[in-house]
């Protein structure tokens, strides 16, 4: 169990603005994301925790082990932290081979057991015909694999990882996830990764911390943080999201129904706790929970007209992009069937809407 | 008339201790210098460097207030070595450390900045000492800059002529460097030795400033 409570402050420079980090979070045994645009802080609050940068306040606590207290003056040398680190560029040593890479991150174990920890680790992680080869001379999976063997082998109580697929083509990728996985079955331990690629945290992330600009705007497990997204600028970082401006017109808890009006159409949607009516709000709708068909007759509940501005290929499926900004994703069968539609409704499902 | 080799050998003895001293303590200053956050470590840096601008007049007078016999440094050495140490060969020695040391901190700290902070921080995060980091990761990974610094500043230390002839003087056969020697011999009328000693001096210095560039990573 890992919980901090970090303030960190850059004054501007000239070559880059003011920033500011003020977070606090707890992540326990399992996955947690941190998820964010670039320059949100989250390297920096790896760099934290680790012990590379050291913050202006706060406290960390890893375990029941004081990392950092800033009231206390404790500060703990990397040295001492006991946190395993997966790098960007994974760090690999090149002037060593891979077991002196292994060898020398066990170095502090007496010297039996440090052969038979490094043994275990190179087989553990198929690296056995590769231990000989230095880092360059092998492949980026063999690279990959070995940087985790060297963050696991002295036994850590927190594994951080910094956009550790990063720049992977797809094998590579999903290889890693792999890895992954099965590190988590193994290693009883936190792991904090910083990504910013959504399907990673769904892939990889239990928990999900959401960074923006050194605060943590929204948390809890990604499929909730996608259901129901704190604000808009959480929605934008979450992938395309139609959003679009209304106004609630009706609640009603009993029969759990309300009535927005969007332009001048009027939708009905599930019950808004915490809404008023009057209440001027942003309807949130993911793009593949709206369906688009054809016109024929009048727009039944839920359907309202659009004009669509144009179709746009993805592996797996067609975006359809209506104007006023709502897009719509439909598989390729269902694509198939209304492509040559000239008059469009767009029908928004009455629980999927969610407003901000 | 045979040629006197001894300038040759002499000039090569105090290179050799010359670098000696320069790479222990250049590569302390340099670990300094590209480790640690003080006040005043640019003064530091500047006053390492200055050897390399100031006029060898100003540098050989500094040395002879500071070593002569009669100044606190001076007496101290006198009483340790049994033997004053201004116009000896170890004089020449000192007078080439101040040419080889700054070459050898700018470059070592130069060499020792441009290994990747990644790689000590994970070194850190793998309980590595700052000892067993500088010896195993930074310094293995900076060794051809290094090494090539080294070469630099041996062939710098070869070319001393001002603050040798103020601090160790011209005493043939004692204190007498190839370069104060090929002043001694043009001075004197004797060409054809004056001759000899430029060529061998100027092949010795290509062949080590062939070597520096082989090494360093930059020119391959």
């Amino acid at each position: 169990m890992i919980s901090a409570r970090l303030r960190r402050t850059f004054p501007a420079r000239p070559d880059s603005a003011p920033f500011s980090l003020e977070l606090e979070f707890q992540a326990a045994a399992g996955v947690t994301v941190l998820f964010g645009p670039s320059g949100s802080g989250k390297t920096l609050t790896l760099d934290l925790i680790a012990g590379f940068e050291r913050p202006d306040d706060g406290r960390i606590l890893l375990d029941d082990e004081i990392l950092f207290d800033g009231a206390a003056a404790v500060c703990l040398a990397p040295q001492s932290r006991n946190c395993g680190y997966v790098f960007q560029d994974y760090a690999l040593f090149p002037h060593m081979t891979l077991r002196q890479n292994l060898e020398f991150a066990a170095e502090r174990r007496p010297r039996l057991e440090r052969h038979r920890r490094v043994n275990e680790m190179l087989e553990k992680f198929r690296l056995g015909d590769a231990a000989g080869r230095r880092p360059h001379e092998v492949s980026g999976g063999q690279r990959q694999r070995c940087s985790i063997a060297r963050a696991l082998i002295g036994a850590p109580k927190l594994l951080l990882f910094d956009e550790p697929a990063q720049g992977l083509d797809a094998p590579l990728r999903a290889e890693f996830y792999e890895v992954l996985r099965q590190v988590r079955a193994d290693f009883k331990t936190p792991m904090l990764l910083v990504t910013h690629d959504l399907d990673e945290c769904f892939e990889l992330g239990e928990e999900m911390l959401v960074l923006r600009e050194g605060r943590l705007v929204q948390s809890g497990a990604p499929r909730a943080i996608l259901d129901q997204p704190a604000n808009a600028d959480v929605a934008r970082l979450l992938g395309v999201f139609n959003l679009i401006p209304a106004e609630i017109r009706a609640l009603d808890p009993g029969r759990n129904s309300s009535k927005v009006q969007m332009g001048e159409h009027e939708l009905e949607g599930p019950y808004f706790p915490g809404h008023l009516k009057g209440d001027r709000v942003t309807v949130c709708v993911r793009p593949e929970q709206l369906t688009a068909l054809a016109r024929n007759g009048r727009p039944g509940p839920n359907q309202i007209p659009a004009q669509l501005e144009r179709a746009v290929e993805k592996p797996q499926w067609m975006r359809l992009e209506f104007a006023g900004g709502i897009s719509v994703d439909l598989a390729r069968p269902d694509y198939e069937r209304v492509r040559d539609t000239k008059d469009w409704l767009i029908e928004f499902p009455r629980e999927s809407l969610r407003v901000l | 008339m045979p040629i006197d080799w001894f300038p040759l050998w002499l000039s090569l003895r105090v290179a050799f201790v010359s670098t000696a001293i320069a790479f222990g303590v250049g590569l302390w200053l340099a670990y300094i210098l590209a480790n640690w956050e003080f006040r005043g470590k640019e003064v530091l840096d500047a006053a390492v460097t200055l050897p390399l601008v100031l006029p060898p007049t100003v540098l050989g007078y500094y040395l002879l207030v500071l070593l002569a016999g009669n100044s606190p440094l001076g007496k101290l050495w006198e009483s340790v070595f049994g033997s004053p140490l201004v116009f000896t060969w170890k004089a020449a020695v000192v007078a080439a450390l101040l040419h080889s040391l700054p070459l050898l901190v700018k470059s070592a700290r130069a060499a020792l900045e441009s290994v990747d902070r990644s790689l000590e921080r994970a070194a850190r995060n793998l309980g590595a000492s700052e000892w067993r980091l500088f010896w195993r990761v930074t310094l293995p990974l900076a060794r051809r800059s290094i090494l090539a610094a080294v070469a630099l500043a041996f062939a710098r230390s070869l070319g001393d002529f001002g603050v040798t002839l103020m601090v160790a003087g011209n005493v043939p056969g004692r204190t007498q460097t190839v370069a104060v020697a090929i002043y001694d011999a043009v001075e004197s009328g004797n060409t054809a030795l004056a001759r000899t000693l430029v060529l061998v001096i100027s092949a010795v210095a290509l062949l080590i400033l062939t070597l520096a560039n082989r090494l360093n990573p930059r020119f391959r």
